[in-house]
C-alpha cells in the first residue's frame, strides 16, 4: 500500500464518520429546530412534557452534572496520581485497584442505576434526589476517568520527572506543578468522556434522580435530566416526538458548552502553569 | 521497547515522611475507597439476586434456552451470546474507524479540520444513547427491514453500537497518539521514513497500550449500552444465527423487566446483571494479564 | 485557582443541601406505572396549584414497583395500569380512568380486519404470511411486549395464550416504541393504547387500528364499555390514606381533571 492510498483511506474514513454524524445530526436539527424557541428554554413544561418548555430540566440537569463533576474530579485525579506515581511500593495493590476499575468501566449504567437506587436513594436515605443522581453518576465516570488520567499522567515524557528530581523537588509539588499540567490534555480528554457519558445517561437516573419536571428547590429534590426527558416524550408520551428532538438539541448544545469550558479551562491552568513554571 | 526503558528510573523520588508521605497516605485510602465501590456493587447484586441461588442455582441459567419468567424458565445463554455477538461486531467496525479518525486529526488534517473532527467525536460520544436508538428506530431499522424484515435485528445494534463507541477509540487513541514523546517522531522523520511508515511502524507501536486500553473501554461500552439496544435489537430471546435476526442483549433484558419484576423474577434479573460484571471482569481480568505481559517483554 | 473553584462549588453544594430541610407532611410521593406517570404528573401540578405549599412528587417505574412502594410505605400512593390481582388485596385500588388496547397494522397494509382466531394464529407463528389472512404475499412480523407489562398480560388474558406460545419476531418496551416499530415495518402488527394509536393515525403516523370481535376500536367504544381489550388505570394506597392522600385522590377522581385524562388519550370515568 503506497504512502498516497494510505492517506487516501484515512481521508476517506474520516470524512465517512463526518457524514454519518451530520445526518444524525441533521436528522435531529430537522426535527428539532421547529420546536425549539427562547420560550422553549425558559418555560415549565405543559402537557407532559408536548408544549411548554424545559427550563426546569435544563437546571436539574445542569446541577447532577455539577455534583457529578464535583465528587469525581478531585477524587478521580487522586487515584489516577497513586496509581501513576505512588503506588510503586505496593504494586499488587495497584494492580488489583487497576482491574477493579476496569471491571467497575464496563458494569452496565442499568446496574449503577439499581445500585443507586438501593444505596444511596434508600440505604443512605437521600431519596429521589439530584444528589442521588450526582452521586451515582460520579460512580460511573470515576473509573473512565481515573483510567484515563492514569494513562495521560504515565505518558508524560520520563526527562520532566528526571528533571523534577534534580531540581529537587519533593514529590508531591513536582505531581503538581510539572506531570499535572503537562497531562492536563489527557485528563480533560478523560473528563470529556465521562461528562458526555453522564450526560447522555437514562438508566442510571430514571432510578435515582427521578422523573420529576418540577424546578429543583434544592439538591435534595427529585428533577429530571435531559436524557431521561427525551426518553419519556420519544418512547412513553404519544406526540411528543418533535419537543424530544427539540431537546436532544439542546442537550448537545449543553455538551458543546460544557466542552469549550472544560478546554477553556485546561487552556488556563496550563498558561498559568508555565509562566509561574 | 525503547520508550518504556527508563520507567523505573525515572520514577519520581518521595520523601518518605514530609509532605509527600501525608499525600501519599491520603491517595491511598482514596484508591482503596474507589476499590470498595466494585465490591458494594457486587455485595448488592449478590444479595437481590440471593433467592436465584438458594432456590435453583446457576444450572437454571445454563440449562434451557428459553426465557420466559413467568414460567419459571430462566435460560440465559442466549442473550450472552447476543451480547458477546453485539459486541464483537461493533468493536470490529469501530476500532479502524476510530484509529483512522485519531490517525487523521493527529497526522494528516490540517489545524481546523481538526479541531472540528474533535468537536464532532466529543458531540457523537455525548448523543444520549436514547437518540441514537431513536435515529435507529426511526431512519436504520426501515433500512434494513427493506432488505429483510423485521429490520430490528443483531446488524442494526452493531451499526449503532459502533457509532456510539467510535469516539472512545478515537479519543483514546489519539490521547495516546499526543502523548508519543516528539523527538521519536522526529528521529523517524529523521530516518526519512514515509508518512505511513512513521505512523504504522512508529507512532502505533509507541502508543498502543494506550489504545488497546481504549478498545477495552469501547467493548466494555458496547456490552453494557442498554437503552439504544432496547430500541433496534428487537429483543427476542433466541441465539444470534443471523446478522438479521432480532436478538435480546443482556442489558436489555434488565431494562426491560427490571421495572416490572418481583420475586424470582427481579432476582434473576439481578443475577444476569452478575453475570454481566462477571463477564466484564473476565475480559478486564484477560485485557490486563495481556496488558501486564507486554509490560514484561518491554522492560 | 482550581482549588477556589473547587472550593466554591463545594460550598454552594452544602449551602443548597442544607437548605434543602422541607416540612414532612406537605409532601406526596406517588410511584408505579409508565402509563399513568405523564397524567399523574400533570394532575400532580394542578393539585399544587390550588393547595400552595404542598409538593407532589411522581416516579416513573411500572405498576408492580407502584404496588411494591405503597406496600412498603416507600410511596404514599402507587401507579397501577390494571385491576389489581387477588394477591393484592391489601391494598385499596381508586380508579382515575379507563385505557383500551388495540391491533395495531401498517397503514399500506389491505387487511381490514381480523378474527380472534386469526390473531391467535399469527401470534403463535401458525400463520406466517400475510395472505393467509387475506393480505398480499408478504412475512408477518410480530410485535409482542416484554414479559412483566401489564399491557401483554391483559392481551394474554383476552387471547388465553401463554408468553411462550407467541412467536415474536420484534420484542418492545414502552408504548410509543411499538407505534415507531410498526411505522416503520409494513409487514408489522402489534397492540397498543388505542388512544394513542388514535392521535398516532390522525398525525399521519402510517398505522391504522383493527377492529376488534367487530367492534372498531375508538377511544369511544372503550368509555361505552363495548371495547373488549380494556384496562383501569389505578391509585393505589395501603390501609387509610392520609388526608392530604385522600384530597389527591378525590381530586384525581374529580370531573376537574378530565381534560387532563382526555389530554393523555385515556378515559375519564363517566361516574361522579
Amino acid at each position: 500500500m503506497s504512502d498516497r492510498i494510505f492517506s487516501f483511506v484515512i481521508w476517506m474514513s474520516a470524512a465517512f464518520v463526518g457524514a454519518v454524524f451530520l445526518w444524525i445530526l441533521g436528522d435531529i436539527l430537522l426535527k428539532g429546530i421547529p420546536h425549539l424557541s427562547l420560550s422553549f428554554l425558559l418555560e415549565q413544561p405543559e402537557d407532559a412534557g408536548r408544549s411548554g418548555g424545559i427550563f426546569p430540566v435544563i437546571v436539574s440537569t445542569a446541577l447532577i452534572l455539577m455534583v457529578a463533576v464535583a465528587v469525581s474530579v478531585p477524587f478521580g485525579l487522586g487515584v489516577a496520581v497513586w496509581l501513576a506515581e505512588f503506588s510503586q511500593t505496593g504494586r499488587k495493590a495497584a494492580s488489583s485497584t487497576r482491574l477493579t476499575l476496569d471491571v467497575l468501566a464496563g458494569v452496565p449504567s442499568i446496574v449503577y442505576g439499581l445500585f443507586g437506587n438501593a444505596f444511596f436513594s434508600i440505604f443512605l436515605g437521600l431519596g429521589f434526589s439530584i444528589f442521588s443522581g450526582g452521586l451515582t453518576l460520579a460512580c460511573m465516570i470515576l473509573p473512565v476517568f481515573i483510567r484515563t488520567a492514569e494513562a495521560g499522567l504515565s505518558a508524560v515524557n520520563h526527562s520532566w520527572r528526571e528533571g523534577a528530581s534534580a531540581l529537587g523537588m519533593n514529590k508531591t509539588s513536582a505531581i503538581w506543578h510539572i506531570l499535572l499540567p503537562s497531562a492536563a490534555p489527557a485528563i480533560v480528554a478523560g473528563l470529556i468522556l465521562g461528562i458526555g457519558r453522564a450526560t447522555a445517561e437514562t438508566a442510571a437516573l430514571i432510578f435515582t434522580s427521578g422523573y420529576v419536571d418540577r424546578m429543583p428547590g434544592s439538591l435534595m429534590d427529585s428533577g429530571r435530566a435531559l436524557a431521561v426527558h427525551i426518553y419519556d416524550l420519544s418512547m412513553n408520551v404519544t406526540g411528543g416526538d418533535s419537543a424530544a428532538y427539540a431537546s436532544a438539541l439542546t442537550l448537545i448544545a449543553v455538551i458543546i458548552t460544557f466542552n469549550m469550558m472544560a478546554q477553556a479551562m485546561t487552556d488556563q491552568w496550563l498558561g498559568k502553569k508555565v509562566q509561574r513554571a | 521497547m525503547i520508550l518504556s526503558k527508563h520507567s523505573f528510573l525515572s520514577r519520581l523520588k518521595a520523601n518518605r515522611h514530609g509532605t509527600d508521605g501525608i499525600v501519599s497516605a491520603f491517595l491511598s485510602v482514596l484508591a482503596g475507597l474507589s476499590a470498595l465501590l466494585l465490591f458494594l456493587v457486587v455485595l448488592f447484586l449478590v444479595r437481590e439476586s440471593w433467592p436465584v441461588f438458594s432456590r435453583g442455582g446457576w444450572h437454571m441459567f445454563l440449562s434451557g434456552q428459553d426465557w420466559y419468567p413467568l414460567e419459571g424458565k430462566f435460560g440465559l445463554v442466549p442473550m450472552v451470546f447476543a451480547s458477546l455477538a453485539m459486541m464483537t461486531g461493533s468493536v470490529i467496525l469501530a476500532v479502524p474507524f476510530g484509529l483512522a479518525g485519531a490517525i487523521f486529526v493527529r497526522f494528516y488534517a490540517p489545524p481546523v479540520l481538526a479541531r472540528a473532527y474533535k468537536i464532532v467525536m466529543a458531540l457523537l460520544a455525548g448523543i444520549p444513547s436514547v437518540v441514537f436508538g431513536l435515529w435507529g428506530l426511526t431512519i436504520l431499522v426501515p433500512m434494513i427491514a427493506h432488505i429483510q424484515p423485521p429490520g430490528s435485528s443483531l446488524l442494526a445494534a452493531i451499526l449503532i453500537l459502533a457509532l456510539m463507541i467510535l469516539p472512545t477509540v478515537a479519543l483514546t487513541s489519539l490521547a495516546a497518539l499526543d502523548a508519543i514523546p516528539r523527538n521519536i517522531l522526529d528521529g523517524a522523520q529523521a530516518l526519512a521514513m514515509s508518512r505511513k511508515g512513521q505512523i504504522l511502524f512508529v507512532a502505533i507501536p509507541a502508543a498502543r497500550a494506550g489504545i488497546i486500553g481504549g478498545i477495552l473501554l469501547a467493548m466494555a461500552r458496547a456490552l453494557g449500552e442498554t437503552m439504544a439496544v432496547l430500541m433496534v435489537a428487537g429483543n427476542v430471546v433466541q441465539n444470534p444465527d443471523s446478522l438479521f435476526a432480532p436478538v435480546r442483549a443482556l442489558t436489555a433484558n434488565i431494562a426491560l423487566e427490571m421495572a416490572y419484576a418481583t420475586d424470582l423474577h427481579r432476582a434473576s434479573l439481578f443475577a444476569s446483571g452478575l453475570f454481566l460484571t462477571g463477564v466484564v471482569f473476565l475480559l478486564s481480568w484477560l485485557a490486563f494479564q495481556a496488558s501486564e505481559r507486554a509490560r514484561y517483554r518491554s522492560l | 485557582m482550581k482549588i477556589k473553584l473547587f472550593l466554591l462549588i463545594t460550598g454552594f453544594l452544602t449551602v443548597f443541601s442544607v437548605s434543602s430541610a422541607i416540612a414532612e407532611g406537605s409532601k406526596l410521593v406517588l410511584t408505579g406505572s409508565s402509563t399513568v406517570a405523564p397524567l399523574a404528573l400533570e394532575i400532580a401540578k394542578r393539585f399544587e396549584k390550588g393547595n400552595p405549599g404542598i409538593r407532589v412528587d411522581v416516579q416513573t417505574g411500572g405498576s408492580s414497583r407502584g404496588i411494591n412502594d405503597a406496600r412498603k410505605g416507600l410511596a404514599d400512593i402507587g401507579m397501577v395500569s390494571r385491576a389489581l390481582k387477588p394477591e393484592e388485596s391489601d391494598l385499596t385500588p381508586y380508579t382515575v380512568a379507563m385505557d383500551g388496547i388495540g391491533i395495531i397494522v401498517h397503514k399500506s397494509n389491505p387487511v381490514q380486519k381480523l378474527s380472534d382466531e386469526q390473531i391467535i394464529s399469527i401470534y403463535t407463528g401458525a400463520v406466517e404470511n400475510w395472505k393467509e389472512v387475506g393480505g398480499t404475499d408478504s412475512p408477518i412480523t410480530v410485535v409482542n411486549k416484554a414479559e412483566g407489562r401489564s399491557t401483554l398480560e391483559l392481551f394474554l388474558h383476552h387471547f388465553s395464550l401463554k408468553n411462550s406460545d407467541i412467536k415474536a419476531d420484534v420484542v418492545i418496551g414502552d408504548n410509543q416504541q411499538g407505534i415507531k416499530t410498526v411505522s416503520g415495518n409494513p409487514g408489522s402488527i402489534g397492540y397498543v393504547s388505542i388512544g394513542t394509536a388514535e392521535y398516532e393515525e390522525r398525525h399521519g403516523t402510517p398505522i391504522r387500528l383493527l377492529p376488534m370481535e367487530g367492534v372498531p376500536a375508538t377511544v369511544d367504544n372503550v368509555r361505552d364499555g363495548k371495547f373488549p381489550l380494556s384496562r383501569q388505570l389505578n391509585l393505589v394506597v395501603k390501609g387509610t390514606p392520609s388526608p392530604l392522600a385522600n384530597a389527591f385522590i378525590d381530586f384525581a377522581q374529580s370531573k376537574d381533571v378530565h381534560d387532563l385524562i382526555e389530554a393523555q388519550f385515556f378515559v375519564p370515568l363517566e361516574s361522579e
